[in-house]
């Protein structure tokens, strides 16, 4: 496996990857192309099919998803846009898979030379303590699945799906 | 951290599943647990060291109390999931960042 988990800390995941392309490169599929790998068949928000993804090219802008009817869910916003080095985006999608623009969570992307041809790409999800001020309402989602076991199942279909 | 798989396997047990139920009330000792559930002690033990193996029920010793609870394994579920999408996300965009990189390398 190419990434890693880095850390323990409980308010964020950390992943680290080498990407054999150069740095300019690494960032332009990343941000302009991001509808092209998102695996939009599992992760996204809305009710139909979603068939692009979308990063607005500056601070300020939002990600978002379009569906397949020309309809678009949002997922966050852009807060900070440094081609070709780093991105900064606020993860907004709360627990029941809803847009929740309070709930700013962020995501941030860094692109590290490591020669002409690779790139070393470090994530980091952050401020899932932020989750906690809704964990009322999380729990009230849990309990409507009736069994947590319904839920697990749905995460383990999820997670089975997407293994490549 | 909650392993999914681990989870759904723990959970198929049906007193497992209970002794889960009774922990979404609130902390408890393992004593307490067998007494409420009518189930014998060492019975319960062994269901809650499952349910630790699999990140859904963590301990906190108070004085000499062991106490089992659930709390904030909705976030521990959540990050579990939060994980698996960024591992494979990444892994999806690697693939595509490094076709994008070959196709460069053949034009020049």
């Amino acid at each position: 496996m190419s990434s890693q988990r880095t850390t323990e800390d409980p308010n964020s995941v950390r992943k680290t990857l080498d990407v054999n392309a150069p740095q300019e490169v690494a960032w332009r599929v990343f941000t302009e192309k991001i509808g092209s790998w998102w695996p939009l068949a599992h992760y996204k928000i809305g009710k139909v099919n979603a068939v692009d993804a979308v990063i607005e090219p500056s601070v300020g802008g939002f990600w978002y998803e379009r569906g397949e009817d020309g309809s678009t869910c949002k997922w966050g916003s852009v807060l900070a846009w440094e081609p070709p080095s780093r991105l900064l985006l606020s993860w907004d999608i709360n627990a029941d898979w809803s847009y929740d623009p309070e709930l700013k969570t962020e995501v941030e992307i860094r692109f590290i030379r490591v020669s002409e041809e690779t790139t070393r790409v470090e994530l980091e999800h952050r401020k899932l303590d932020r989750f906690g001020t809704r964990r009322e309402q999380m729990r009230e989602i849990f309990d409507k699945s009736g069994d947590w076991g319904q839920l697990l199942g749905l995460f383990a279909r999820l997670a089975e799906g997407t293994r490549s | 951290m909650l392993n999914v798989d681990r989870a759904l396997d723990a959970l198929g047990d049906p007193t497992r599943r209970l002794v889960f139920k009774r922990l979404r009330n609130g902390s408890c000792a393992v004593g307490e647990l067998a007494k409420r559930m009518d189930v014998s002690r060492p019975a319960v033990s062994q269901h809650l060291k499952v349910l630790k193996e699999a990140g859904l029920v963590v301990v906190h010793v108070k004085g000499t109390k062991r106490l089992y609870e659930i709390d904030a394994t909705a976030i521990s579920a959540l990050r579990s999931w939060l994980d698996e999408l960024w591992e494979n996300s990444l892994n999806a965009f690697k693939r595509a960042a490094e076709q994008e990189a070959a196709k460069r390398r053949n034009v020049k």
